[in-house]
């Protein structure tokens, strides 16, 4: 492979506040920032190469090694358990994996429990703990619909602020954990780059203590 | 050997390599069958890297096993003898799950094991050996080197419970100091153990710039950083200190293994190509009383560093019906001695080549 440190940014929102950061620790990219359908952008100045990936993917380029480092949120993490490293908690693209269900809903334990979620390992490991048995149903999104037409007793999903959920008369009935943005490396490219990407990840982690 | 490596696929090559590399330090080839009974990976099923094993009905109504690991033979079938050390190296295929595909496949695999009484100098032969089969496999390539008593040793001074520990191992693993963070703070970690185990997510790099930096570990841990600077001076020794980095995110079963524990990365393949270290715990399992250290090499991940040929052939040879056959034999022959040659009459539309040539032009030249 090059010298260039490849970077894979999660495409949208998230990922425009991502590379704010890594432009404000120094790797900038000018071209990034004009507006074109481009998807790779290279500043050999920095000796850095951007791209912007689905969200989901990004911890697949990286494991992979298509991509050095990369940001991915602690739910794609959990869900897909990927062989990287997870150096830095970017505190940014905050909410949390939830329990949701019907307001009025009463869980009884003698029944199994329906659950309807994109994030089927995590629903598994997180009912396998408590030991409760439950009947998973894979969905690709619209999942909050599942509880109200009957398909599910509860949801596994993420939640932001909870407006989806109010408005569709759904509430948190548990938090599973707290998701964040992080920063992860390849194995390899950790020790193959590892002046600049320990570069990058000491002033990162300094301008997010800022 | 050398005049191969044209024809050698990479995987071929380093195979032969490490096995030349292996003999020479007086390590001798072990060979098994394919098959093995499946009660062996049922009682050790978190040695082996994937659960699942392809199984069948042996005639006689046994259940059995295509290996999907070649330590747990070898163990199974030595025997402990005082003061005695069993060497042997092994190329063999086993089968397993691709962690991408959820399908069986063959990997090729190629390692050695030191099993009885170990010492310092045996670990790091075993270590050398490990740091050298990496330079057979590229120029640029890394061993990070731990030591897992070490690390326990930190761990239990900073008085974790057992749940924080296994939390701290599986986040040690990902260099997450976040998560090592959060357990501390939710145990009440003293402020200086919290220090030392940081130092364990945090630090990284050539052996010069980590031991020094080790002295500053719980006394507890201090002997194990003295194994350490034992090894690497072995290491030195035999010229292979400047491919060690001292990491302590390299973690496997730690019911299985203990001390000196190591993996291997080559620069262009994205996971770790060589994974080993000392496991004494999978003996005391398997009820044998001696030590042990090996390590495999994951050869079918080199394909990956395979460059590709330029060319299908060096030259095709064109004929036609008014070339007899022994003249089209004798210009191939002539050719083969130079390099490849394939006798065609049309060229197909695909094949690359790097010279045309017809039979007569070739005779015609004496």
């Amino acid at each position: 492979m090059d010298n260039m440190l490849n970077i894979a940014l999660p495409k949208g929102r998230l990922g425009e506040k991502v590379y704010a950061m890594f432009k404000a620790a120094g790797f900038e990219c000018p071209s990034i920032e004009e507006t074109n359908r481009k998807l790779i952008f290279e500043n050999p100045e920095k000796n850095v190469r951007y791209f912007w990936v689905k969200p989901s993917d990004v911890a697949i380029y990286v494991e992979r090694g298509a991509a050095d480092i990369g940001v991915a949120g602690k739910d794609i993490l959990l869900e897909y358990n990927p062989e990287v490293y997870e150096l830095l908690d970017l505190d940014i693209g905050k909410c949390r994996m939830a329990v949701a269900a019907k307001n009025d809903f009463r869980d009884d334990p003698k029944k199994t429990l329906k659950v309807a979620t994109k994030f089927t390992n995590i629903a598994l490991n997180y009912y396998t703990s408590l030991g409760r048995d439950i009947d998973i149903i894979h969905l690709n999104g619209s999942i909050e619909i599942a509880p109200i037409l009957g398909l599910s007793d509860v949801i596994v999903d993420i939640v932001e602020t909870g407006t989806t959920l109010k408005e569709n008369n759904l509430e948190v009935v548990e938090t599973i954990v707290p998701i964040s943005a992080r920063l992860i490396a390849n194995k390899s490219s950790f020790k193959f780059k590892n002046d600049m990407i320990e570069s990058i990840l000491a002033r990162m982690a300094k301008k997010s203590e800022e | 050997m050398n005049q191969y490596n044209a024809i050698l696929n990479k995987d071929e090559q380093v195979a032969f390599e490490l096995r030349s590399l292996y003999r020479s330090y007086g390590y001798l080839p072990y060979k098994m069958s394919k098959f093995e009974e499946y009660d062996l990976y049922v009682r050790n099923k978190d040695f082996l890297v994937s659960d699942n094993v392809i199984t069948f009905t042996d005639t006689n109504g046994r259940l059995m096993a295509l290996k999907p690991d070649v330590t747990l033979s070898i163990i199974k079938n030595g025997r402990d003898a005082e003061g005695l050390v069993e060497k042997v190296y092994y190329n063999e295929n086993v089968y397993r799950i691709s962690k991408g595909t959820h399908s069986y496949k063959e990997i090729m695999q190629t390692g050695l094991e030191c099993v009885g009484a170990i010492d310092a100098y045996r670990i790091g032969e075993v270590v050398s050996l490990a740091a050298e089969s990496l330079k057979k496999i590229s120029d640029r390539s890394v061993l990070d080197l731990s030591h897992l008593d070490m690390v326990s040793a930190v761990l239990n001074d900073a008085g974790l419970s057992e749940a924080g520990k296994q939390k701290i191992y599986s986040f040690l693993g990902e260099k997450n100091l976040h998560g090592v963070l959060r357990v501390c703070t939710e145990e009440g970690i003293a402020q200086a153990a919290v220090e030392a185990v940081k130092t364990l997510v945090t630090l990284y790099g050539a052996p010069e710039k980590v031991l020094p930096a080790l002295k500053s570990l719980c006394p507890a841990a201090q002997p194990y950083v003295a194994q350490l600077q034992e090894l690497i001076g072995q290491l030195r020794e035999n010229g292979l200190a400047d491919t060690v980095r001292l990491d302590f995110s390299v973690i496997p079963d730690m019911h299985y293994y203990n001390g000196i524990v190591f993996r291997g990365f080559v620069d262009g393949i994205p996971t770790g190509i060589l994974s080993g270290g000392q496991y004494d715990k999978l003996l005391r399992k398997m009820g044998r009383k001696a030590q042990a250290i090996g390590f495999a090499v994951y050869l079918d991940l080199l394909e990956e560093l395979a460059e590709d040929a330029e060319y299908d052939v060096d030259t095709v040879l064109l004929y036609d019906e008014t070339d007899t056959p022994a003249s089209v034999a004798a210009a191939v022959k002539k050719l083969a001695k130079t390099g490849s040659v394939t006798a065609l009459r049309q060229i197909p539309a695909k094949l690359t080549y790097k010279t045309c040539i017809s039979v007569k032009e070739v005779n015609s030249r004496g």
